[in-house]
């Protein structure tokens, strides 16, 4: 496994050839060799959703390339000039230079746009991309011991990358984003106490001012930017350190991980997958449209679109902020302004939901060890329930997001569809939980079934008797160690609520929560007992099947 | 609902037949041309508009008064098809298939116009967009028009599931006279707020902008619906297409066959 | 969590169950893990011709990569920036962009393909093991760096001189201050701004779209006209700041539709004139439905009924748009009798 070299069999340099040469003087400065020993090798199980934060790496790369390239173009300042570039439109509007030169960079820089457009596209996929792998990870487990750390890692990176995006889709100054921008203002006036101080600071004085897009323009390109590759690298690091968690299977223990060297084959595959991510993103660059500024005008505050939305990703927000019924508290000459401010904090609420979770269940299994072996989310029912339950969350806020849209699609009422919102919003999550429990514990009863009774063959046999049966194909080996690989936890019980000298103790409100969150995970009704080695035995060695 | 829409094509075709074969023309020789085409108007009126309308145009509980909407209006609402409406709406009358043919329409605007003096139908030098400030008519129509008919005119909700339409391939008379009359529960614009030269500026912006030759530098538009609509492209063919791939990067190759 | 929870051997975890050492399936264990599958070979690792097929597509795929690039290099010398071609079934769109992004994609897409291909068919698929090594070190490593840790805190006596710790602290949790203080020239503090807009008594409402004083003749019952006060032009520098605030959206119902009694007082002959900034986050609401007297926000579908001081009817929005009173000077033209009396656009902690 180890290519270690052994420069003192070599008993003079003179016949190394020069990569060797190359690889010696590095070695003695970088010792390259000891790293190269424990990583050229390494072993990465094959599976595609494994490569679902590859796709997020690489479109965040190519973010970073073309980033760099429009910034030699961009002019991040306010100050209003007349366009006369090549858009007959818009000849002769007033606008901010920072409009300006994005027209620019779209009609007048030869492959500006497609540069644009690359970023654009690059940066909905990246985020998409981190969303569901951050689902792959939440329904697998992957999150157990010893990847907590890597889980808030990958957090911070989706978090500050809707950040990253919001700040980045503001810079060209345009109708749309300025709207998204007097939204914040909003939003932070909202604030109790500070939220006037907040705005003002921020824009340099009232809404619009002439400061905003030059401080976007540095936390887009410097400050959060700089933080997430920060992040990336250091997650990139533990998943080398920890090695790749694999599914159950033949050969694949707690212990181990099966699969292919770095050097040759993931090199190979790795390193092109990022070409192949870089080609689909200019493909789509070169067909698809994306924030068409020129459509949308320059911003001025008395004006707007019907359609006005954020990116994609902060698209839940939007849903939140369009669903809360508009309260107001005025007191003491103060106002409370409940209708932006609530939104505003369950804004965060949301995302946190998913990001403590791998800690709470911790908490209740009280499990310490290391976990390599993923699990399949129908055997860890109430994990998955409510990783459902928090994906319909989501979209359904999604749908509140954009429910102009779905109204002028679909002919409904708006109202309605805002009505549908506020009631799914408590209702839908809890149907999802539910709706998902039940078919987790289906699946696990057919694999159940399977184990105890074969496969289902489709060939129907008759018997002598003149019963017709399904003949039922028993399981290879390697199915039935994979279909019962998994772990079952048993509910946890509060101890004895008395000592060993009879005093009673009172038992602490947590720890009935504990008792109680366990049963719901590990109770009868939430999973199926697996297959023992007596039931097989006694069915197997029985009528066979019947 | 399309039981109605079928009597009323009936109402409105015998209508059509009796105007064709009344005995007109010689009787009245010595009427001008103008209160000719006022009475086939009036008749064409009786038939197919006077049920909600009222006889004289006053108006009932089933619709407005059409007394001094003028002749733009009539052009509007009858040539787009939304009128006459079927009885049963839901929230909004929406543009349909026109039954009527253009001298028809001419004859009933006429009618109404000598109702009330209202907006008269515009000339094709007034609404033609050749010659207009296109960037101008950008700037009027975010102020006026965008906020919705969306951006470039793809149109936008409103409340209860009313909604603004599509502008695309509607013919620039109707946007004009749309500005001018305000059809239904869009607002009016008229000359004394929004210029006759103001008008032809946003006509031409939405003819650079939301027509079938409209060039869209970027490739498809994806509707023009902004995030929402790019956000689906990105999941379903950005996202879509790169887990395909990956599929084939992580799946096994064909083992050769056990001989 | 604490030593008054649940015991550890009470928990769910303490559970042993094994995962299925190797071996083989047996009366005891019938699930038993049978380890490692055989490796079998693929085509190209016993047919040479097969393989060769494989090193020849791969070899196509770099080729053409170039191709591709090449194919960038000349679009972008030869295609004007300008040039639109109709491509079915996308549309009208650019010539230049389509044909770089084209080759570009077709570029790198070409090298990955061929790479991965040349990973799948010729390189070993051999599956080979890693054994994993506890991420948490041995006891005897923990207890050195532990010791190591005493030694050193020992050595530098931050225990004991308890004085030096203190101010160390002191001195560094408010050092930050600094950095906070440089922020505050960040923007002016808000004093009364918010409060007020470019409106005054005697200023004219100037339409939008002409830029000419507004008449009462001008507004008819059913239109909508947006407006600016006197004065403040598309060029000035403060434009975008004051209109932000000063936007005005006038209509004119029928007096006697007019509902709150306040608003009636404060038109002129039933024009009024109302911010066009929403209450709730500052989107310019304007989607006026004439027959209802409804005007929606695109942004949040707050909705307001201007028949009735513009008083919220569904949506977010906390309260109601704010009025501007009118009427009409010696010439005959509408004006502001006043500022607004209550802030415009979104509601913030002060405004009361």
């Amino acid at each position: 496994m180890s290519t270690t070299k052994n420069s003192d069999a070599r008993s003079s340099r003179e016949k190394a050839p020069a990569g060797e040469r190359v690889a010696d003087w590095a070695d003695g400065r970088l010792g390259i060799y000891s790293l190269a020993k424990a990583n050229m090798r390494k072993i990465f199980p094959d599976h595609w959703s494994f490569m679902l934060g590859e796709v997020c790496m690489y479109s965040f790369i190519i973010i970073i390339l073309t980033g760099v390239y429009l910034t030699l173009f961009f002019h991040p300042s306010m100050n209003e000039v007349e366009y006369h570039g090549s858009y007959i439109p818009l000849q002769g509007q007033l606008m901010s230079e920072a409009f300006n030169s994005t027209m620019h960079i779209s009609f007048d820089v030869r492959g500006g746009l497609l540069i644009r457009q690359i970023h654009h596209w690059a940066a909905l996929i990246f985020l998409a991309g981190m969303f569901v792998h951050m689902m792959r990870v939440f329904f697998t487990g992957a999150f157990r011991k010893p990847r907590e750390v890597n889980w808030l890692f990958g957090f911070l990176l989706f978090v500050l990358g809707m950040f990253t995006g919001f700040t980045g889709y503001s810079l060209p100054d345009d109708l749309l984003s300025g709207t998204g921008v007097r939204f914040m203002e909003g939003a932070v006036l909202s604030v109790p106490v500070v939220g006037t101080y907040l705005s003002f600071f921020l824009f340099g004085g009232e809404f619009p001012g002439g400061d905003f897009v030059a401080r976007f323009y540095s936390v887009h390109v410097l400050l959060l930017p700089g933080i997430m590759l920060g992040l990336m690298v250091a997650h990139l690091i533990l998943v080398f350190y920890h090695k790749h968690t694999q599914f159950a299977g033949p050969g694949k223990t707690n212990n181990n991980v099966v699969g292919m060297p770095l050097l040759p084959v993931y090199m190979a595959k790795a390193g092109g997958f990022f070409f192949l991510v870089f080609g689909v993103i200019a493909v789509i660059s070169a067909i698809a449209t994306i924030n068409p500024i020129w459509s949308m005008g320059p911003y001025r505050p008395d004006q707007v679109s019907t359609g006005a939305q954020p990116d994609w990703y902060m698209g839940f927000s939007e849903g939140l902020i369009r669903v809360m019924p508009g309260w107001e508290i005025n007191f003491w000459g103060h106002t409370l302004v409940l209708g932006v401010f609530i939104p505003l904090m369950i804004f965060p609420l949301v995302l946190v939901a998913i990001a403590v979770y791998p800690f709470i269940e911790s908490w209740v299994t009280g499990d310490k060890r290391e976990h390599h072996i993923l699990d399949r989310p129908r055997n860890v029912p109430t994990r998955t329930a409510f990783g459902v339950a928090w994906i319909t969350w989501y979209m359904v806020l999604l749908i509140g997001g954009g429910n102009d849209l779905w109204a002028t699609h679909f002919h409904l009422s708006i109202n309605a569809i805002t009505w549908f919102v506020r009631i799914a919003f408590f209702v839908a999550p809890v149907l999802a939980f539910i709706v998902t429990k039940r078919i987790c514990l289906g699946l696990q009863r057919r694999d159940k079934d399977k184990v105890l009774h074969g496969r289902e063959s489709g060939i129907i046999k008759r018997l002598p008797h003149g019963e017709f049966i399904e003949v039922h194909e028993p399981l290879s080996q390697e199915a039935l160690h994979t279909l019962t690989a998994h772990e079952q936890y048993e509910p946890a019980m509060i101890g004895a609520t008395v000592d060993e000298n009879g005093v009673e103790r009172k038992v602490k409100g947590t720890e009935k929560l504990r008792a109680k969150l366990s049963k719901s995970y590990y109770g009868e009704d939430s999973q199926i007992p697996k297959p023992t080695a007596e039931e097989y035995k006694e069915i197997t060695s029985g009528h066979g099947h019947h | 609902m399309a039981a109605v829409v079928v009597l009323l094509i009936a109402l409105a075709a015998i209508g059509g037949l009796y105007s064709a074969v009344a005995p007109t023309g010689q009787a009245k020789a010595d009427e001008t041309a103008q209160s000719l085409t006022i009475t086939e108007g009036q008749r064409l009126y009786s038939v197919g508009c006077a049920s909600c309308h009222g006889t004289g145009g006053q108006g009932t509980s089933d619709g407005p008064s059409l007394v001094g909407v003028g002749a733009a209006a009539v052009d509007f609402q009858v040539a787009t098809g939304r009128m006459p409406a079927a009885t049963s709406q839901g929230a909004q009358i929406p543009k349909k298939k026109n039954i009527y043919s253009q001298a028809e329409i001419d004859q009933l605007a006429a009618y109404i116009a000598s109702l009330g003096t209202g907006p008269s139908v515009p000339t094709e030098e007034q609404y033609d967009p050749d010659g207009a400030d296109i960037a101008k008519g950008g700037e009027l129509f975010r102020t006026n028009c965008a906020q919705c008919h969306n951006f470039t005119g793809k149109g936008g909700a409103l409340t209860h599931g009313k909604f603004a339409p599509d502008l695309e391939g509607v013919d620039p008379k109707h946007i004009y006279e749309a500005m001018q009359t305000g059809p239904q529960n869009m607002p009016s614009f008229p000359d004394t707020t929004l210029s006759e030269k103001n008008k032809k500026d946003i006509i031409a912006y939405l003819d650079a902008v939301n027509s079938e030759d409209t060039v869209e530098p970027g490739g498809l538009g994806l509707g023009g619906l902004g995030p929402v609509s790019e956000g689906l492209f990105a999941w379903i063919f950005g996202l879509g297409a790169l887990i395909a791939v990956a599929v084939w990067v992580a799946a096994r190759t064909a083992k050769a066959k056990k001989s | 969590m604490s030593s008054q929870d649940i015991p550890e051997k009470n928990l769910p975890a303490a559970q042993e169950t094994e995962h299925g050492a190797v071996g083989v399936a047996d009366e005891q264990n019938p699930f038993a893990d049978p380890g490692l599958p055989p490796h079998e070979h693929r085509v190209q690792d016993i047919d040479e011709q097969a393989a060769k097929r494989s090193e020849r597509a791969v070899a196509l795929m770099f080729t053409l990569s170039m191709v591709a690039t090449v194919a960038f290099i000349v679009s972008y010398v030869a295609i004007p920036h300008d040039k639109a071609i109709y491509v079915f079934p996308i549309g009208h769109l650019n010539a230049l962009n389509f044909a770089l992004g084209l080759s570009l994609g077709l570029a790198l897409f070409l090298i990955g393909a061929g790479a991965v291909h040349w990973a799948r068919t010729l390189m070993s698929d051999e599956e080979l093991v890693d054994e994993r090594h506890a991420i948490s070190a041995p006891p005897e490593v923990k207890a050195k760096v532990l010791a190591d840790f005493r030694q050193g805190a020992k050595e530098s006596a931050i225990g004991r001189r308890k004085l030096v710790r203190n101010t160390m602290f002191g001195a560094l949790a408010l050092f930050p201050l600094s950095g906070v203080m440089l922020l505050r020239d960040l923007g002016p503090l808000p004093g009364t701004k918010l409060r007020h807009t470019l409106w005054s008594k005697g200023k004219l409402l100037v339409n939008m779209n002409t830029n000419e004083p507004l008449r009462p003749s001008d507004v008819v019952v059913g239109s909508l006209t947006f407006a600016k006060p006197e004065g403040l032009e598309e060029h000035d520098h403060e434009f975008q700041t004051e209109i932000a605030k000063a936007a005005l959206m006038i209509v004119r119902i029928q007096p006697d539709d007019i509902k709150d009694k306040r608003e009636l007082e404060w038109s002129h002959e039933g024009i009024v004139a109302y911010s066009k900034i929403c209450t709730h986050v500052g989107c310019p609401i304007s989607l006026y439905e004439q027959q209802t007297h409804h005007v929606l926000c695109p942004c949040h579908q707050s909705t307001f009924d201007l028949s009735d001081g513009a008083r919220v009817i569904f949506g977010p929005a906390g309260h109601a748009l704010p009025q501007l009173r009118i009427g009409v000077n010696d010439e005959g033209y509408l004006e502001a009798l006043g500022d607004f009396s209550e802030p415009v656009g979104p509601s913030f902690w002060e405004r009361g």
